[in-house]
This record gives C-alpha cells, structure tokens and sequence, in this order.
C-alpha cells in the first residue's frame, strides 16, 4: 500500500508558487500597524499549506523554515506581536528564499540552504528560540540542549488511508526529531478473509528522545488527528526537564530506559531511504495550465453544436441531390464555418490568461527599487484582467521589468527635485492593458522628467549613430534610445543602465511580433507603448504569390501595396532598385530572387509592391501578384526540417497545401541590405543579456 | 493503398523476434533497405511546395495530415541522376531520431519492393568507403539469395546539418 507521491509532487509546486504569490502580494500592499487580521491570516494560511505539503511530501528543508515562519505569523495572528517593517521585510525575503528553495526542489537539485539559515536564524532571534538551524544534524554528539523522551501511541481509525495519509511518512519524519524506537501493535489484523486492504488494522508504540518540543511531535500528527487516536507522554530524558511538563502530563509506567530508547532501530533508516529513493523518482516537468471552469463549460457546449451540425449535414447527404437540399446544404456549411470559429476563438481563449499574472510581480518589484533609490513611488495598475495567449505573457515578463526598472530609476525624479519642479513628492508609475483591434497594448507610464532629447542626441552623436549635423525630430531622437549599445545614464547602477537595455527590449518583444514606442514630454514623463499580437499560434496573412508559389507575408508588417511607378525608381550600386514614395526611398527586394524561384515576373512596372516595415526599416517586396487576406494557423517547419533564413513557418492553405509564411527581418538580413548611414544596424547582435 | 496492405500481409508471415526487419525499396536497379520500424507510411507523390534556397534534393514539404514533412529525393542525396516523378513514385515516410531530436520526413525512391528479416550478423561490414562521401550513409550490407541489400543508416542520410550538406 504505498501510492507514489511523485506524481502530485507537480500540482504541490504549482498551489506552492501560487501560495507565496499570495503572501507576497498580501505583505507588500501591508502597512504596518494598520494591518487587518484577514490579510494576516491569508498570509498565515498560505504558509500553513506549505508547510503541510512540504512535511507531506518529505519536504524537510521547506517545511523546517515555514514552521519558524509561521510561528512568527501565528503570535502576530494572536496579537502577541506587533507588525513591524522589519518583520515585514524579513517575510518578504524568506517569501523569495522560499521560492528558490522550491524551485531547486522542483527541479530536482539540491536546494542551497545556506540563506534558509540565516533567515532561519533572525526568525529565531526574533521568537527567542535557540538556534536549530541544523535539525537533522549529528544527533549523537551530547548537547547541551534538554532531551526528553516521549512515549507516543498512535492507533490510526481503520479509515486512515482513504484520507490519503500514509503513517510511513509520518514515522519517517518522526525519526527525523531524534531516536526513535517503534513498537507495532498487529494484533488487531484480522483472518485473511476479513481483511479489507485499504483498511489499516495497525498501530504504534514510539519512544522518542529528541530535543525538540512536544510541539513538533503535535504538529507531525496535525494532519490526522481526527483520524487517529494519539497520545503523547513525556516518559523522561537524559537531563531529566519534565518538571515543567509534568504537570500536565500524567507520568507513564515505561519499562524502557532512556538508554534504551536511545537505540536507534535500523529498520526506520531503511524507512527513510525508502523515502529518499521515491523523491528522486523523475516527475514528468510537465508545462499546466489552469483553466477556468467556465471556459471549459462553453467549449463542452460548442462542441455539443458542432455534432448537432455535423449530423444534419450527412443527413442532408443521405438525400438525393434536388435545389432544396443543396439549400439546406449551403445553410449547413455556413453554419458549420459558424461553430468551427467559435469553437477556434473559444480553443484560443483556453492558452489566454489575466495579464495580471505579470502585473502582480510589480508592486514587489516597485517597492524593492524604490526604497534602494529612495524616491516615493505608487504603482497603479489598469486593465489587469485583460487576457493574452500564455506563452506571449511568459515572454513580455522580462522586457517589461527592464521597462519599469528604466521608469523608476531614470524617469522618476528623488522628492526632492519633484518638490522643486511643483510636482507631487509621490512619483507614479502606471501600468495599462488594453485589447485594441487584434492587439494587446500594454502601456509603462511615468510622471517623471521624461527623456532628456539634448543628452541624447550628444550620446547618440558620440557612439556614431547619428551625425553631428543630422537634424531629428524628438520623437526620432527617442527612438535612438532603443539602438544597441546606447545608455544615457551618468553612472552605472545595478539597476539599469548597462547599455545593454532598450535594443534587447525591443528585440524581445519583436520577436514576439509586436512593437515598442516610446512618447515622452520633458517634465511631464514618458510612456512606453508596447504592442503585442493576442496569441502565437495565430497570423493575419497576406497571401501573394512569386511564380507558381504562394507565400504569406504577416499583416501586421504591411505598410501599404502598391503599383510601381516606373519613373520613381533609380537604381543603385550594381542590382539595388530604389522607389521614391514621397518622401522616402524604399528599397525594392526582388521575392523570387531571393528565394531563388524561377518564372516570376520580372518587369517591375507589371508587379506589385508590398511595402513592409520590421526593424523601423521600410523595404518593398517584389510580387506576382496579391491573392487572398486570410488567418493562417502557424505551424513549425523546424520541427521537422530546419531554420530556413527568411521564413518564419508554415501554415495549411484552404486546399491543404503548405504555404510558407515570410520573416521579413530576416528576409532584409538574406538580401544583405543594409540601413543606409548605420553600417552596423543590421549586424546580428551577439551575447545580449536582459538587463 | 493495396501496397499498404501487402505489406502488412508480409510483415505478419516474417514476423520473428530475434531479427531485424528491413523494408526494401529500389532505386536505380539496386536494392536499398530501411529499418521497418522507422518507417511510418508510405504515399504516392504529390506536389510539394518548395523551400527557398534549399539543397537540390530537399524538393520541399508536404502537409501530412496537419504536419509541415519536408520531401527528400533520395536519388539526389546519393548523386545520382533524379528521374520524373510519376504515379507510380513512391514516398516513404520516415520518423528518425537525429541529434536528439524525432523528425518526419518524406523519402522519394523509385518502388518499393520487398521486407526482409535479416540477424544482425548476416550484415556485413561495410567496405572501408573512407574516401566517399556517400560511405558514412550505409549501415551494412547484406546478401538476400542473389542480391545484394545495401541497409542504410538512416540518421545520418538525413541529417542535413551534416558536413556534406553545409558543403554543396
């Protein structure tokens, strides 16, 4: 009778993180003193299931630092303790020291104690307890600390398995505490016949000498206390302390010695290996998503409609073919197009989560940095229950951070200077996320000093990306902030301002194929706009054809299509067309020349030109001919073939046929142009880092 | 499909556990075999759509019931002269594991012919091919009756990020 635990290892992680997640947003928006005795208790309650999980599933290294957590927590619940900032800090640390020893534990490391201990130990200065920091350290070297032994029976209610609890574990964590010797009672086994095996007929005598409290013995049982009868008496110790004990607990007539309890029985050890062999057993890292009843409900009833469409259809095609049937035909296509959408649209929402799963990493984030740079700061979050697709908003995280980093360190000015300029002492920092068209915006605000134009335009002239007579506007002087190697800020602190910042935002979130701008007005503050499409797996298309192939350009990168006007293009160098389309000189990528097709059009006045824009880089490509605008489903061609250079994927045509769908920044690095004034623009960057 | 079905028909008759079972197909009147078990279907020719500034065998890729299957000419890969592609030109599909990763592709071969059992120590050793490129791609060779079988290693003729590719 032994359930492999490994298999909710999983599930423990995710309401774990998910638990800390909870406390942190809980102890951030605390203000000491004013607290209220629900928020204290979430966060009690938070820990308190760590705690139980971790103890369950062998945990100890969680479990041991939660307890001492919660004990602090507990005495503040009971109002023995003041909250102070202090504490209040020192939670919030062992919340991020916490999730590091999970996630080590998660993937099968050995966690680093080192800082758990040193929390560890504040907690216990603060409670005045001794230090325990190693708990399952050398038990037989003679401590100073009083040992007692305790006589703990336990007879669990026939029931006890089918609560999911497993007394191997329980006695396993009880050797933990100290000696132990087991007694087991099977008595109470009962004939063959009778035996139910998912009944337990067993039960326990321990002697156990430890140094811990009787607390610690309560708590292992904390689980199945209604489950079993339980009872726990001090039965002496080395250096005997019962006195103060003893009063409420009655002397128990033991034949045992202490010295003999000391014995340490060797088939517990066998108990514990059994246990350490099972948390090494491989948990599936499998990638969950948690999804909402109600999404799952309303896909359950799409596809109730999709079989109730289906089947009128193949009734409509047992019938003899006559003009009403072919009527009721069509009807029943454009019925059955109706339910695949939604049913596609309601598919998609499944992958699609509240933005403020990233959001709520910020307030966190915003107190850390504010209180290093001492400036006053309050976060206002919008749009929080907008929705994107999950793998978008794994990847956003990262940039955005470096955003709201930049904001509170270059953009939001000390009080001091905010006092001078008649602004308010308090800075603020706004995050907005809103849906517009098929996009997601998510907007980073300040009310800061905004971009310093002057400085830099003097960085940008100095690292050579500009010349020193090139007249900009502000708005493209602010876009040179997002060129490599450009960082405007006086000194280098660990928060930002390594020069590796902006360029590796804007490159993260085109990859995702969206954009970043940045408007910004000096001494009213910046806002960084950042566009993203909802999901991955799905494009807008423009199909257009290149001899007998059909490609597919995204159309989120279309700036216009056009007919070439043939007095409007000068050639440049060797084989380079340019077109002047008003004030600009576009470029022309010839498709089937890059691709290498044969039998396309090559006279430029009888194709067309698609105008695309990637990298603020306009180039035009050459085409046959425009076909049909369509949603294609992306699918990957590296899965089975591998990275082809200027093609982003693949995707399935109406006719089944593979199409091929076009990666316009890497179709500009294929034709080998490059940015006209900066040579190095389109050279690939290497070694980036997110700072 | 009725090759489909023979093919089964064969399998069942030759199936014995402590032998390799190959899938022989021709190509340029010699006799080429596959480990059975990587083979996933085999399909008549369709048109593909090709893949720029691919290498001259890799003739594009297929969706093969939702997945994007590059199409290889195995003719071109061994360098010898490709034919028309006809009714009757057959693609195996093939799932081989190559570095560590599980691909799907398309092999274009002039016929399928036959499944043979062969032990492992009937294969024998390839001649030393050193000076070849095309040496590295076989497996073993072996004698069924008369013929010769020329068994291929398959992760290697389509590891495309191979040396040999990179090259042409």
């Amino acid at each position: 009778m032994s359930i492999d635990l490994s298999q909710f290892f999983e599930v423990f992680f995710e309401e774990s993180f998910e638990g800390l997640d909870a406390m942190e947003s809980e102890l951030v928006n605390i203000e000491p003193g004013t607290e209220d005795k629900e928020t204290i208790n979430t966060i009690f309650r938070a820990a308190h299931s760590i705690k139980g999980g971790s103890g369950t599933f062998g945990f100890t290294s969680v479990s041991d630092f939660t307890h001492v957590l919660e004990t602090l927590l507990d005495q503040i619940r009971d109002g023995q303790r003041e909250l102070t900032t202090e504490y209040v800090n020192l939670l919030l640390k062992s919340v991020d020291c916490l999730r590091t020893l999970l996630r080590a534990l998660q993937a099968e490391e050995t966690p680093d104690l080192e800082e758990a201990n040193e929390l560890r130990g504040k907690f216990e200065a603060i409670l005045g307890m001794e230090s325990t920091a190693e708990p399952t350290g050398s038990s037989d070297a003679v401590t100073e600390v009083a040992k007692n032994t305790y006589q703990i029976d336990f007879k669990p209610k026939p029931h006890l398995f089918k609560t999911g609890n497993e007394p191997l574990f329980m006695i396993s964590e009880l050797g933990e505490l100290g000696e132990i010797e087991t007694q087991a009672f099977y008595d109470a086994v009962p004939d063959i016949h009778q035996l139910h095996p998912d009944e337990c007929f067993l039960s326990w005598r321990f002697f156990l000498t430890t140094d811990k409290e009787q607390s610690a013995i309560e708590e292992i049982f904390e689980w199945v206390e209604d489950d079993a009868e339980i009872t726990i008496n001090v039965c002496g110790g080395i250096f005997e302390d019962a006195a103060a004990l003893s009063e409420e607990n009655e002397p128990l007539s033991v034949q045992k010695t202490a010295t003999q309890a000391l014995v340490s029985p060797a088939g517990n050890k066998e108990l514990a290996k059994k246990v350490e062999s099972k948390k090494s057993t491989d948990s599936s890292t499998s990638n969950s998503i948690r999804v909402g009843i109600d999404k799952v409900d309303s896909l359950i009833n799409m596809v109730g409609e999709l079989v109730i469409t289906q089947a009128m259809l193949s009734q409509i095609g047992e019938q003899e073919i006559t003009e009403s049937t072919i009527t009721a035909l069509q009807e029943g296509l454009a019925q059955l197009a109706h339910n695949t959408r939604d049913l596609q649209e309601n598919v998609m929402r499944i992958r699609m989560l509240p933005i403020s799963f990233v959001f709520s990493r910020f307030p966190r984030l915003v107190r850390d940095i504010s209180q290093k740079l001492n400036k006053q700061v309050e976060l206002k979050l919008l749009g929080e229950q907008t929705e994107l697709d999950k793998t978008v908003m794994e990847k956003i995280s990262d940039p955005m951070v470096h955003l709201v980093r930049n904001s509170l360190d270059h953009g939001l000015e000390i009080p001091e200077r905010r006092i001078a300029a008649g602004k308010d002492p308090v800075g603020t920092v706004t995050l907005n996320a809103f849906h517009q068209g098929g996009n997601i915006v998510i907007e980073i605000m300040d009310d800061g000093q905004g971009l310093n134009t002057e400085r830099i335009r003097q960085k940008a002239i100095d690292n050579g990306l500009i010349q020193a007579h090139e007249e900009l506007s502000s708005d493209e002087v602010n876009e040179l902030i997002f060129m490599p190697g450009f960082s405007t800020a006086d000194e280098v602190s660990d928060i930002s301002g390594r020069g590796v910042g902006m360029d590796v935002v804007r490159r993260n979130i085109q990859a995702l194929n969206g954009s970043v701008e940045v408007s910004s007005a000096p001494g009213v503050g910046s806002t960084f706009t950042i566009r993203l499409p909802l999901t991955l797996a799905i494009l807008d298309g423009q199909l257009v054809q290149v001899a007998q192939h059909t490609y597919i350009i995204p159309l989120i990168s279309i700036v216009e299509s056009l007919q070439i006007d043939i007095s409007k293009v000068s050639r440049v160098g060797k084989d380079l067309d340019v077109l002047r389309l008003r004030d600009e000189y576009i470029p022309i990528l010839r498709l089937y020349d890059i691709f290498d097709h044969q039998g396309a059009i090559e006279e430029l006045d009888k194709t067309l030109l698609v105008v695309v824009e990637s990298d603020n880089h306009k180039v035009g490509l050459l085409v046959d001919d425009l076909l049909a605008q369509q949603q294609v489903v992306i699918k990957s061609l590296e899965a089975n073939y591998q990275k082809v250079d200027g093609i982003s994927g693949a995707t399935i045509l109406g006719d089944g046929r593979v199409s091929l769908i076009v990666d316009i920044s890497g179709l500009i690095k294929l034709s080998g142009l490059k940015r006209p004034g900066s040579q190095e623009l389109l050279v690939e960057q290497h070694g980036t880092e997110v700072a | 499909m009725s090759e489909q079905k023979d093919l089964n028909h064969q399998l069942n008759l030759r199936k014995q556990q402590d032998e390799n079972q190959y899938l022989t197909f021709m190509m340029a009147d010699e006799e080429y075999g596959l480990d059975i078990l990587a083979v996933q279907e085999i399909r008549g020719w369709e048109d593909v759509t090709a893949i720029p500034n691919a290498p001259d065998f890799v003739k594009g890729a297929i969706n093969l019931r939702g997945t994007i299957v590059p199409i290889i000419d195995l003719r071109l890969r061994f360098g010898i002269p490709s034919i028309s592609y006809g009714p009757l030109t057959v693609v195996i599909v093939v799932s081989v594991q190559i570095r560590e990763q599980q691909k799907v592709m398309g092999l274009v071969v002039d016929a399928v012919s036959d499944v043979y059992s062969i032990s492992q120590e009937k294969a024998k050793d390839v001649p030393d091919f050193q000076d070849s490129d095309n040496g590295q791609y076989v497996h073993g060779l072996v004698n069924v009756g008369e013929k010769m079988v020329v068994l291929l290693n398959l992760a290697k003729v389509l590891d495309l990020n191979s040396k040999q590719v990179a090259q042409s």
